[in-house]
Formats: C-alpha cells, structure tokens, sequence
C-alpha cells in the first residue's frame, strides 16, 4: 500500500490562512489503511484546525467528506455539485489525490494535507516500513525475495557495502542492512552463487527515470487511449 | 599479469614482485592548489601512488578527477578514487576517459560513504550502478573497448583497476566471497579499510589466502596511524564500519597524551613489519589522514624507503 | 462519604477508558472546555486488560496536538484511581479544577486576536 505522513498542524493552517470555509477530503485507500487520511484522521484534523482557528478569533467552517478513492475518477466526480462551495478543499489523500482533484475541477485550489512517502506495509500495529521502489522491473527473487533497491540505501546489487554492521545499516541505526538478511539467508540455503558473479546494469527506463509511467490493459480499454 | 594492463606506476611496482606501499591526500575543500601541492611535496617519492578520495565522507571537496590530474602534472602517481553516489554511468564512463587523457593510470572503485554522512545530507544520490558493476565497467571499456551500450570507444582507457574491501563489515562470513567477487568482476589490486583489530585480519587473509584470491589479485593493507587516544575512540564511535580493538585504546592512554602520535606510529610500524611477512600481502596502503607531512618518516621508519624504480 | 469537589466538573461516565476517543478530547477543547482529563482504573488493574493504557495514549497524543496548536498541553490529563478511592477522587477533582483556574479560561473562547501588521 501507499503509505503517508500527515503534514504538520503549522504547515495545513498556513496553507489555508485565508480561507473561511474549506471542505476536508479523505481517502478510503491506502490512506485509511495506514491511519493517515481515512474518516478519523479527517475528524481530528478538522476539530484540530477549528480549535485553532478559533483561537485566533476567525473561525474555520470546515465540511468533511469522504471518498471511496481519491485516485478514481469516478469517485472524484462525486464532488461536481458541491466542489465549489468552499475556498479550498484539503486533501488527505495520498499525493494522487489532489491531482485527480485538480485535473477534474480546475478552478478549484486543492491542499496537500500528507507527505507520500513510500509503498509498504505495517511490520506492527502503528509501524510502517517501505518494501518496495517501483522501479518497474521486479526482481526480489534474485534476492533472496528481499528488495536492495527499495531497502539498502544505497540499492547495491551487491552488498553489504562496508558500512553494514551487526546488520544494521550505516545510515540509520533503526535501519536493518537489507544485505545483511539476503546474505545470510542465501547462505543457510546454500545459495551463495547465486550472489557471485556481476549483475547486468539496471535499466531504468522502466523507473522513473525513464520519464512519466503509464500502464495499459488493452483488454479493458473502451475507445482511444 | 605479465603484461601491462596500464603502465602504472603501481602495477609495475607489484607485477616485478615489490611490496608496494601507497598513500592517500583528501583534495581541499575549496579550490586552494597551493595547499594541496604542498600536501604533494611529502608524498613524491615516498609512495608508488596516491589515492586522491572523491568527496570522502561525503563532504564536498574538489574533483578527485582535478586532484589527481593536478598531481600528475607534479610528477606523483595518482590512484583516482570514483564513487557510485555523485555519478550516473554516463558521467562515470566519461570521467574515465577524461582520466586516462589526463595522465590518470590507477582507478579506486567505490560505492562511496552515504550522503547522509557529509555536509550535503539533503542531496539526492544516484546509485544508478554499484561497485561491483563500475569494476566491471572499467574492465570492459579497457579490455574490450566498449562503452555499456556496446559501441567502440575511440581510444580506450587504461586504467589499473582498484578495489576496496572491509573486512571488519558484517556479515563477516560473506566478506571474503565479496572480495572474491570484487576480483573476479576485474579488481587488479585491493586496497582494505584501515585495519587496527589484527586478529581478525589473519584470519580474514587465510581465508583469501585458502582461496587463491591472493594470486588473482594484489591486496595492499589498509593501516592508518592513531594520532592519539581521542581519535581512535572517535573512529571507533562514529566511522561505520570500523573495528578498533579496545587494547588499542589502552595502549595509546598508556602513554602521556604528548607520547600518544609516537605510540600510535609505532603499532603502524609494527604493523606493516607484519604484513611484509604476511601470506597474500602484497603491500600497504596508508591512510595518514591530515597527517600527510608525517609519511616520510614513517616511509622511512617502515623501511619503504627508496621506492622502487621500474 | 459526603465528599465534596468542584463544582465546575462535569462528568461523563464511560464503561471503560479505553473507550475514550482522541475526539472526544479534542472536541471538548473545540467546544470551549478549559480542560479535560481522564481518570482510568490503576495501571494493571483494567477489566479489559489494556483500556487504560490505551487511554493514556491517547491523552499523550491530544497533549502534542495541543502543543502544535501553541494550547498548554496540561489542560488535557490522565489520572489513574480505583473505584474505591472516593477521597482520591475529590482530591484529583480538585487539583485539576486548582490547575486549570491557574491556566486561565482557554484560549478558544478568549481569542488572541491577532494585531494588524504594520504595512
């Protein structure tokens, strides 16, 4: 899943200092599921911003909404009638979110109220770790099923480097050396060659930086593309 | 490895059977020649190359490239140092041939310290191939003449390609099969992290030795003198990846602080004795850092001296 | 035990504290509260095992909001008491009333109304 963190209080009040009446936008997707941007994050920032906005003497009006998928149109669309009542909507989904948002209605200032961060998953309840870095070409099972390129910092394709110590990373001590786990795990399997040797270059035209990705089902498609 | 892959300096040095003995200089930060020609004067002739490092630690410096071209217009040998973090391939491929037009003999591949070290932690880093991958690449474009793509290139470059290794990294088991792999791809010599836990890296040397790596490959032994206690509790605290034995430690606060650069030169001295008579050691590499001024005597006191001409 | 305790306490019963919400915090500042607190079963002492705990948690979280929002943290607490301690639970009454009247009315009622900036 797409995971996100909420952009601070300071940041979210800036950003609509001079409005007076906004609508907060959540996400029933990956938002919701990483406790970010689903209905409860959506009432607690609203009764967060009322609280400090109050405090200022101009109050906030603030309506809440929440869609089943910021990231479809379909859904987005469900916003045509009411979209313009507002001097600006938050968004607290994930950075596609507002984008849909404003592609569809584009007279209407949309606010990023998340930072996306990374694709992953809850190792524990409240913890998220990123697992993998889109890169467009899979290949976790050449490791060991562990991905250096989203989890070593540096993406080695031949790790450790020499920074990797009593498997922890060097770059943060909260950080496992990815390296460390594929090393090991190869080597209790007895799979040690399958590390030896060079790996080809990485082509990362299917990353981004091989510009802008689009994916197609043909089989789905109806008309032009 | 009869014939000469690049003409260096330091591959003349080991193929004719001597135990070679190279140096290190941090390019200035800044873009002060004078300094770093000064720093020059106490290496020429005492070492068979230099390592000039490329934004070592990951703190802006000038070009390792500018550095070690500076260096062969003063008639040292430079090892040009190359990191995987500031370059893509194509800027790497190029900065090769812009080094061999240069002068440049010896290349130094490294996947280079984390940003997040240095005075830029904001940077982004490219990583678009490691270490392992840039031997390789240095390899074929010399031997094959071939960019990545496969086109010729106009004139090759000849390049002595250099490695480095960590022993004292975890996982330690895996460490020798890194080297392994590190030679195989096309290291021609390695030079190691600074080595102060001794124990540890005889073992890691049989372990090369038992595999023949030492007859692929010349591995040079990394040692970098301790200039007092502090430093070596630092290096021990903050660098990654160093094992600094705590009997190290006391031996250098055994002696008054003002005693503490002699003893640390003295446990460098010893060790290089060690490694002249250590299977696989092909020579050493030290790592005097900010201390260059002191490398004549301890070329001298460790017997390296004169260099061999060849 | 005729105990006696604030007067300007009002209070909500809950079947346990684990039920207490991080809204149901927040809005009570939102809607003009002074302060809040919340008074959990003893600490290894909660019928469902964790409820107070939880509530802290959540009290915790309230306290940094309130810091973002430049609101003393302290008008939102947590006390942990047993049923049976009827005299603790007039003396925590009113200490927090005691703390709360030190603090002052909130903010949210009282706006500091920003001055206009010279041009």
């Amino acid at each position: 899943m797409i995971v996100a963190d909420r952009k601070s209080l300071e940041e979210i009040l800036a950003m609509v200092a001079d409005n007076k009446k906004i609508l907060i936008l959540g996400c029933k997707g990956c938002v919701t599921v990483c406790n970010v941007g689903g209905l409860k994050e959506v009432e607690i920032l609203t009764s967060s911003l009322k609280i400090a906005r109050k405090k200022l003497g101009k109050p906030l009006d603030i309506d809440i909404q929440v869609l089943e998928r910021q990231c479809d149109n379909e859904y987005v669309a469900e916003l045509s009638e009411s979209v313009n009542d507002y001097d600006g909507v938050i968004s607290m989904a994930c950075g596609v979110g507002p984008q849909f948002l404003s592609e569809m209605y584009k007279t209407q200032v949309f606010y990023p109220a998340v930072n996306t961060t990374f694709f992953g998953g809850a190792t524990q309840h409240g913890v998220w770790e990123e697992r993998c870095a889109g890169c467009g070409t899979c290949g976790i099972h050449m490791f060991g099923g562990l991905c250096p390129i989203a989890r070593c910092a540096k993406s080695l394709l031949h790790g450790p480097c020499g920074g990797s110590s009593e498997g922890i990373c060097e770059v943060n001590a909260d950080t496992e050396c990815i390296w460390d786990s594929i090393v090991k795990k190869k080597m209790e399997a007895g799979q040690l060659e399958d590390l030896m040797g060079v790996k080809g270059l990485k082509d990362w035209t299917t990353a981004r930086d091989g510009g802008p990705r689009r994916s197609i089902r043909e089989e789905l498609v109806q008309g032009k593309i | 490895m009869s014939e000469l892959k690049s003409g260096s300096n330091l591959e003349k040095v080991l193929t004719a059977g001597h135990f070679a003995f190279t140096g290190e200089c941090g390019p200035p930060k800044g873009a002060n020649t004078k300094h770093l020609l000064g720093k020059f004067k106490y290496l020429k002739g005492n070492v068979d190359c230099v390592n000039l490092t490329d934004n070592q630690t990951a703190v802006v410096r000038m070009s390792s490239l500018a550095a070690s071209s500076l260096m062969v217009g003063q008639g040292l040998e430079p090892n040009f140092q190359m990191v995987c973090r500031d370059r893509n391939r194509l800027a790497m491929m190029s900065d090769i041939l812009g080094a061999h037009a240069l002068g440049v003999r010896n290349m130094l591949c490294l996947s280079g310290d984390h940003q997040s070290f240095g005075n830029h932690p904001q940077a982004k880093n490219v990583h678009d191939i490691d270490s392992m991958q840039l031997i390789a690449m240095v390899k074929k474009m010399r031997d094959e003449g071939k960019f990545m793509n496969g086109d010729d290139i106009d004139v090759p470059p000849e390049m002595f390609i250099g490695a480095a290794c960590n022993p004292f990294a975890d996982p330690y088991e895996y460490r020798v099969y890194r080297l392994a792999n590190k030679i195989e791809a096309g290291a021609d010599f390695i030079q190691t992290q600074c080595i102060f836990n001794m124990e540890k890296f005889r073992d890691f040397m049989k372990k090369t030795v038992d595999m023949g790596l030492h007859e692929k490959s010349y591995i040079l032994a990394g040692v970098t003198p301790m200039k007092n206690a502090g430093m070596a509790n630092f290096m021990k605290k903050f660098v990654p990846g160093m094992d600094i034995p705590d009997e190290l430690i006391n031996r250098l606060k055994g002696v008054e602080k003002k005693d503490q650069a002699e003893e640390g030169i003295k446990f460098a001295l010893e060790q290089v004795e060690e490694f002249k008579a250590m299977e696989g050691v092909a020579g050493v590499h030290m790592m005097a850092i900010e201390w260059e001024h002191r490398v004549p005597e301890i070329a001298k006191r460790a017997g390296m001296l004169p260099r061999p001409v060849v | 035990m005729r105990l006696s305790y604030s007067a300007d306490i009002k209070i909500i019963q809950v079947p346990c504290t684990g039920r207490v919400d991080i809204l149901h915090l927040l809005n009570a500042i939102e809607d003009g509260a002074d302060g809040v607190y919340v008074a959990g079963c003893l600490e290894g002492e909660c019928h469902y095992i964790e409820g107070n705990f939880k509530a802290r948690r959540k009290v915790d979280h309230v306290k940094k909001i309130l810091l973002e929002l430049k609101i003393e943290p302290e008008r939102v607490e947590m006390y942990n008491l047993s049923s049976a301690q009827g005299a603790r639970f007039a003396q925590i009454a009113n200490e927090v009333a005691e703390k709360i009247r030190a603090l002052g009315p909130t903010p949210v009622r009282t706006p500091t109304v920003q001055k206009p900036t010279a041009p």
